[in-house]
C-alpha cells in the first residue's frame, strides 16, 4: 500500500485514504464552443499514458476532500512529489530520490 | 516408543505423547513434532499421491516449500482444511489428518493407472488432445478434466473460526529467524531500534535447530540460540514465531498471516484462527535463508527420497531417523554432514555417492573414519520399491560415459543438489535478480524498497559468514536510521562451511524417453517434459512453465525453478539467464481466504446503509433489495401474496387513492453561496437564472463527454441556496464531480457544497389523495393548487416538524415529497399512516415506484441509459438550456457522431399479447428469419406488467427509434421470438393532468 502526501494536510498517510482522478494539467478550455471537433476529441480523451514519472491528479477523499497533483513514477510506482491544485506544472526533479 | 525415533533427542517432548489419525489409522507422536515427523517416527513415509499420475509420494523437505505431503486436516464441521503442509501442521491431540488425491486408498489408487499411460501425458497434453472435435469439449472433456482436476476437497460448510487482522509499524522487520535474521535483530536491537523478528516455524533458530554440534560465541549452538532469545525479549523485539510474511509491498507494507490456534489441542472458542499483520517498517532485512534443491534422476520421487537437510532436520529437531539404511547422492558439501549426523546416530549409510569427481579432502577423512563409502564421479540412475524405495541404482560416469549401475539397498535416499536462496519477497519489490554463475544461481540485485538481504538468501554459506553478515545488515538499519552501531560478529567454532556444484537430470544410462526425473513434483513435471517443450519450441522460460506447468504449483517452485532452468538453458544452448526466470508473486505460501478477509465476513463484508424507515418496514414485513449499498424495502406483502400480486395491488392503490414511498435514499446535496446559480447554470444542462425561490426543475447533468450522468429535482430555496437531490446510486459521484469542477476549473466560483444525504427523511405522498392527507398535518402552508402548485418547495412545519416540502411527482400523480431530520423521520411516517388510515394509504416499494414512473415514461439514469445515451437519445432535448454559452458536456453534442443518423433512442414498446412481458436486457432484432448471427439493433431497459393499464409495457433504446413510432420489431427470448411495436414512452396520462390536481 503505498504512502501519499497530501499537500494541503500536510501529511503522509496511507492510500486507502485517496482516490485516484486521471491526468493532471488538462485544464477544461475556456470557451470549449470555439474549439474545433480535434481539439476537443484531445481535451475529452487523449492521455500521455507515460512510462516513468506521470503528472496526475488524486484527491484526499477520506480526509480534506481536496483534488491536488502529483507526479508519479508508473515504473516504479514512487510518488517523486505532490502539489496543490493551480501551481504551475514542476519540473522533473534531477533524481528519483527527491521527495 | 515408535521404532524410529531416538530416545531423548531433538526438541519434541519425550514425556507428553500426542494421539493422531492419518487415513483412520491411530498413531501416538510427541509434543513439538509435526505431522511428518510423527508419521515418519512410526516409520510411515507414503503420505500423498501425487497430481497427475497418482504416484506414491511422502514427505521431501521438513519445512514449507514441501510439495508432496499435502493432506487435510479437519476439527469438525467447517473447521476442515486441505493441501496443508504435513511438514508445517504441528501435532495437535486429535487431529485428524487424510491423505489426498487417492481412490479408494492410499496404499492402493485406482487413479495410479495415469501412470502407466505415461507416455501419453506429455508436456502440453492438454493443448494436443482435447483440440478437436469441438462439441466434445463441453460434454466431454471438460466435465472429465475438471472431476479428475484439484488437490483436496474444501469444505462444504461455512468457515466458523474468526480472523483477526492488525497493523504494525517497525524500525526494523526482520523476516526469518535463522542465525542471520537473529544476529540481525540482535544488533539493530542493541542499538535501539524497535524490531519485529518473525519466523514461519514453530520456533526461532533456522537451521540451527538442525545444527546443534556448532559452537558460537563459546556455546553450543542451541544455548546460544537461547540466549539471544532471552537478550531480544529483554530488548524489547516483537518475537512472533508461526508467522508467514506472505507478500512484500509498496514501500516497505509487509504482509504477515500468524497462525494462531492450529496447533493447540483444544483452543479457545473465541480465539481468532489467524492474524494478518500489515506491518510498515523503516527498513526490512528478508534473512529466509535457502531452499535446498532435489536432484533430478529416475524414480527421485519415491517415498524415502528425500533432501538431505530435511533428513537432518528431523534427526535433531524431533530425534526421528527417517530410515534404518540410507543411501546419500549429492552434488553439495552439505549433505556429508546430513550423513555424518545420521551415521552418528546410528544410521548404516549404504553409500555416500558425489556426482563430483573430486569432493573435499576433508570430507573425505571423515567418511572414511566412520566407515562410509563415498562414491566420487557417480550417479543416480534410478530407484526400486512400490511404496517406498528398497534399492537406488548406482553408476559411475567418467568423461561424460555412464558405466554400467548396481543397486544398492537402502530404505531412505538423502538427495541434495545444493541451494536455491530463498528471494520471493525480494522480487515482491520488483527487485533485479543477477545470475551468479559461479554458484548457478541467482542472488539479490537492486530494489527500490529499503530492504537488505542477508545470510544464505543471499548466497553464503557456512555459520561464521552468515552470522556476520546478519550482524552487518543490523547494524547497517541502525546506522540508516540514524543510531549508533557497534557490529559484533559471533565467533564460530565448529562451522560447517562448503560449496558444491549445479546439476541439471543427472547422467544415466537408460533411454531419456523412459526416465521419470522429477522437476516439479507438485505438478508432476519431468526433465523429458521440459525438454520437449523447448523441442516444441518454447524458448522463453515463461513459455516453458506454462505449457508444462512447471513450477506453476502451491509451492510456486520452490524445489523445481532452478532445475527446470537449468535443464530449458541446457536444451536452449544458452545461459540461464538468457533463458530467464519466472516471476513470484505473494503470497509466499498458500494463506487462507480467512486471514485475507479478516474481520470483512457476512455482514460485515460491505455496510448495509438503512433508512429512518427501516425498522417500521422491517416490522411490517416488507421484503428488501439492496440499491447502491441501501437496503431499501422491495414490496410489502400482504398474506398470501406474491410479489407480482403485491406489486399489482400497490400501484393500483396508489393510483385510486393514495401511496406512501421511503424516498430517504435519495441523494441530496446542498449548493449554496453568491455564485450557486452561476455553478448550477455551469452544471447542469438546464437554465436556473430564471427559477425562482420557491421552484423547483427537473435537473439533468451530462459528463463533459455529453453522455447522460445524473438526474433529479432541484428546488431552489433562496437566491443563493439550492437543494439538489440525485439518484440513490449517484450521491458520492455527482457529488465528487461538482468538487472537481468546483476546486480545480472554477475555484473562483464563491460556492460551498454539503452532502446531505442523509439528514434528511423523506416520505413521498403519491396519489389523488395525497393533499387530504397531508393538508391537515401542515402548518402555516396552503397547500392549494393554487397556493402550492405542481413543482413547488418551500419550509413549513408537518407534523410539527421543521419540513422541506416538494411538490413533485414521480408517479404521474399528485405528489408531495416531505423531508424531515432523519431523527424526526418515522415520527413523520407515522403521523401520515395514521392520517392516511382514512383514505386506505398504501405503502409501496423500489417495485411499485418503478412501474409507476415507467407507465409514464420517466427513466431511471443506469437502467435506461448505460454511459452512451445523450439527452435527445433519451427523449429529453427539452432540458437543455439551448441560450447557455456553456455547461459541462455542451461541446460534445455537438461533435460528429454524437450528431449523426443511427443512435440508439429511447422508446416505448408494446408486445403485441400484452400477457406477454419481454426480459429486461433482451436484445432486438428487425427480421427473425435472417441468418446467425444477425443484427441486434438495441436492446430492452425497463418491462414491467402494468396493472393500471392491464397490459405489459416496456422502453427499449432501438436504433434511429424516434423515427420508427409504429413500427414492429422482433425481441428472441428463451421459447420464442415475441413481436413488439415502438411507441412513446408515456403509456399513462401523457398530458400529465393527474399531477396537477
Amino acid at each position: 500500500m503505498l504512502l501519499i502526501h497530501c499537500p494541503y494536510c500536510d501529511e503522509t498517510l496511507p492510500e486507502a485514504e485517496f482516490a485516484y482522478a486521471g491526468e493532471a494539467h488538462i485544464a477544461r478550455p475556456a470557451d470549449p464552443m470555439a474549439t474545433s471537433d480535434e481539439e476537443w476529441r484531445d481535451y475529452l480523451f487523449i492521455r500521455t499514458n507515460a512510462r516513468g514519472p506521470h503528472y496526475e491528479r488524486w484527491r484526499h477523499v477520506h480526509g480534506c476532500g481536496r483534488f491536488f497533483n502529483a507526479l508519479r513514477d508508473t515504473v516504479s510506482d514512487r510518488f517523486l512529489m505532490t502539489y496543490k491544485a493551480g501551481v504551475p506544472r514542476p519540473d522533473l526533479p534531477a533524481t528519483e530520490d527527491a521527495q | 516408543m515408535s521404532r524410529y525415533r531416538i530416545p531423548g533427542k531433538g526438541r519434541v517432548d519425550h514425556a507428553a505423547p500426542v494421539r493422531f489419525s492419518f487415513d483412520g489409522r491411530s498413531y501416538m507422536g510427541l509434543r513439538g513434532d509435526t505431522v511428518a515427523s510423527a508419521l515418519l517416527a512410526n516409520g510411515v513415509h507414503l503420505m500423498g499421491r501425487s497430481f497427475k499420475y497418482h504416484r506414491p509420494r511422502g514427505a521431501v523437505t521438513a519445512g514449507s516449500e514441501e510439495p508432496n505431503a499435502l493432506i487435510g486436516t479437519s476439527r469438525g464441521k467447517g473447521r476442515a482444511e486441505p493441501n496443508t503442509r504435513a511438514t508445517m501442521q504441528e501435532l495437535r491431540a486429535g487431529l485428524v489428518a487424510e491423505s489426498q488425491n487417492r481412490w479408494p486408498g492410499l496404499g492402493f489408487d485406482a487413479g495410479a493407472v495415469n501412470d502407466l499411460l505415461y507416455p501419453l501425458f506429455s508436456a502440453g497434453f492438454y493443448y494436443k488432445t482435447f483440440m478437436w472435435p469441438r462439441a466434445f469439449w463441453d460434454r466431454l472433456y471438460e466435465p472429465v478434466i475438471r472431476a479428475a482436476a484439484g488437490l483436496g476437497r474444501a469444505p462444504g460448510e461455512p468457515d466458523p473460526d474468526r480472523y483477526a487482522s492488525r497493523y504494525l509499524h517497525a524500525d526494523l522487520l526482520v523476516v526469518g529467524a535463522g542465525p542471520a535474521g537473529l544476529a540481525a535483530a540482535r544488533a539493530a536491537a542493541r542499538a535501539g531500534l524497535r524490531v519485529t523478528l518473525v519466523d514461519e516455524h514453530a520456533e526461532m533458530g533456522g537451521a540451527l535447530l538442525s545444527d546443534p554440534g556448532v559452537v558460537i560465541e563459546g556455546r553450543p549452538a542451541w544455548d546460544w540460540l537461547a540466549a539471544v532469545l532471552e537478550e531480544l525479549r529483554g530488548l524489547g523485539v516483537r518475537l512472533m514465531c508461526r508467522t508467514t510474511a506472505i507478500g512484500y509491498y509498496h514501500q516497505n507494507m509487509i504482509g504477515l498471516c500468524e497462525r494462531l490456534t492450529d496447533h493447540l489441542d483444544s483452543p479457545p472458542e473465541t480465539a481468532p484462527r489467524e492474524r494478518l499483520w500489515r506491518v510498515r517498517a523503516a527498513r526490512v532485512v528478508l534473512a529466509q535463508g535457502a531452499i535446498e534443491k532435489p536432484l533430478v534422476f529416475d524414480g527421485n520421487d519415491r517415498p524415502g527420497v528425500m533432501l538431505a537437510g530435511a533428513a537432518q532436520t528431523y534427526l535433531h529437531r524431533f530425534g526421528v531417523l527417517v530410515g534404518r539404511r540410507a543411501a546419500v547422492v549429492t552434488a553439495h558439501d552439505s549433505a556429508y554432514f546430513a550423513a555424518f549426523d545420521l551415521a552418528d546416530a546410528g544410521v548404516r549409510i549404504a553409500v555416500l555417492v558425489d556426482t563430483r569427481d573430486a569432493p573435499p579432502a576433508d570430507l573425505l577423512d571423515q567418511a572414511r573414519r566412520r566407515g562410509i563409502e563415498v562414491l566420487a564421479g557417480h550417479s543416480v540412475t534410478a530407484t526400486a520399491g512400490r511404496l517406498r524405495i528398497r534399492s537406488v541404482r548406482v553408476n559411475r560416469v567418467r568423461d561424460g560415459q555412464v558405466a554400467g549401475g548396481r543397486a544398492i539397498a537402502c530404505d531412505c535416499l538423502l538427495m541434495s543438489g545444493g541451494w536455491t536462496p530463498s528471494l520471493h519477497l525480494f522480487s515482491h519489490t520488483k527487485g533485479s535478480l543477477i545470475w551468479d554463475a559461479a554458484a548457478q544461481t541467482y542472488l539479490p540485485g537492486e530494489t527500490i524498497e529499503d530492504c537488505h538481504v542477508a545470510g544464505a538468501g543471499r548466497g553464503l554459506w557456512g555459520y561464521g559468514a552468515v552470522l556476520a553478515d546478519g550482524d552487518a545488515a543490523g547494524v547497517a538499519a541502525a546506522s540508516a536510521l540514524g543510531r549508533a552501531a557497534a557490529g559484533a560478529a559471533p565467533a564460530v567454532a565448529h562451522d560447517r562451511t562448503g560449496s558444491g556444484e549445479a546439476q541439471r537430470e543427472l547422467p544415466s544410462d537408460m533411454a531419456p524417453s523412459l526416465a521419470r526425473a522429477f522437476v516439479d513434483f507438485q505438478n508432476d513435471v519431468t526433465a523429458k517434459d521440459i525438454r520437449l517443450a523447448v523441442r516444441e519450441g518454447m524458448k522463453s522460460i515463461e513459455h516453458v512453465k506454462r505449457y508444462t506447468t512447471t513450477g506453476m504449483a502451491t509451492d510456486q517452485g520452490k524445489l523445481s525453478n532452478i532445475n527446470g532452468l537449468m535443464i530449458a538453458a541446457d536444451m536452449l544452448g544458452k545461459a540461464p539467464p538468457q533463458v530467464g526466470l519466472t516471476t513470484f508473486r505473494p503470497p509466499y505460501t498458500p494463506t487462507t481466504f480467512g486471514a485475507l478477509a479478516g474481520y470483512h465476513r457476512g455482514s460485515h463484508f460491505e455496510l448495509t446503509r438503512k433508512t429512518p424507515i427501516d425498522a417500521w418496514a422491517e416490522e411490517r414485513g416488507a421484503v428488501f433489495e439492496p440499491v447502491a449499498q441501501w437496503r431499501r424495502a422491495w414490496y410489502f406483502p400482504r398474506p398470501g401474496e406474491d410479489m407480482e400480486a403485491a406489486v399489482a395491488r400497490e400501484c393500483l392503490a396508489t393510483r385510486a387513492s393514495v401511496g406512501i414511498f421511503d424516498a430517504s435514499t435519495l441523494g441530496k446535496i446542498e449548493v449554496a453561496g453568491p455564485d450557486a446559480v452561476e455553478f448550477m447554470n455551469r452544471m447542469y444542462t438546464n437554465p436556473w437564472s430564471k427559477l425562482a425561490p420557491g421552484r423547483t426543475r427537473y435537473g439533468l447533468l451530462l459528463g463533459e463527454d455529453g453522455f447522460i450522468r445524473d438526474d433529479g429535482v432541484i428546488g431552489r430555496l433562496a437566491d443563493d441556496l439550492f437543494h439538489v437531490t440525485t439518484t440513490t446510486g449517484g450521491a458520492a459521484r455527482v457529488l465528487t464531480m461538482m468538487e472537481d469542477y468546483l476546486q480545480t476549473e472554477w475555484p473562483d466560483l464563491r460556492v460551498w457544497l454539503t452532502s446531505t444525504t442523509e439528514h434528511w427523511a423523506v416520505a413521498a405522498l403519491n396519489g389523488p389523495n395525497a393533499r387530504k392527507v397531508l393538508e391537515p398535518l401542515v402548518e402555516g402552508l396552503d397547500i392549494s393548487n393554487d397556493a402550492f402548485p405542481h413543482m413547488s418547495v418551500t419550509e413549513c412545519r408537518v407534523a410539527g416538524i421543521p419540513a422541506r416540502l416538494f411538490r413533485l411527482s414521480f408517479t404521474g400523480e399528485l405528489g408531495f415529497e416531505i423531508n424531515v431530520p432523519a431523527r424526526h423521520g418515522p415520527d413523520l411516517w407515522r403521523a401520515l399512516m395514521a392520517a392516511g388510515a382514512a383514505h386506505d394509504i398504501c405503502p409501496y416499494g423500489t417495485e411499485t415506484m418503478h412501474v409507476l414512473r415507467a407507465e409514464k415514461g420517466f427513466i431511471i439514469v443506469g437502467q435506461d441509459t448505460d454511459g452512451t445515451v445523450t439527452p435527445a437519445d433519451a427523449g429529453l432535448g427539452w432540458a437543455i438550456g439551448k441560450a447557455k454559452p456553456d455547461f459541462v458536456g455542451k461541446r460534445s453534442l455537438s461533435r460528429p457522431d454524437m450528431v449523426a443518423p443511427g443512435r440508439k433512442q429511447l422508446v416505448g414498446l408494446l408486445t403485441e399479447d400484452g400477457a406477454v412481458r419481454l426480459e429486461e436486457g433482451a436484445q432486438i432484432v428487425d427480421d427473425p428469419a435472417r441468418p446467425l448471427p444477425m443484427r441486434m439493433v438495441g436492446h430492452v431497459t425497463s418491462s414491467y406488467r402494468s396493472a393500471t393499464l392491464g397490459r405489459s409495457i416496456a422502453m427499449a433504446l432501438i436504433e434511429n427509434g424516434h423515427s420508427r413510432m409504429g413500427e414492429l420489431v422482433h425481441v428472441p427470448m428463451p421459447g420464442r421470438t415475441h413481436r413488439a411495436r415502438i411507441t412513446g414512452t408515456a403509456f399513462y396520462d401523457p398530458d400529465g393532468a393527474r399531477m396537477k390536481l
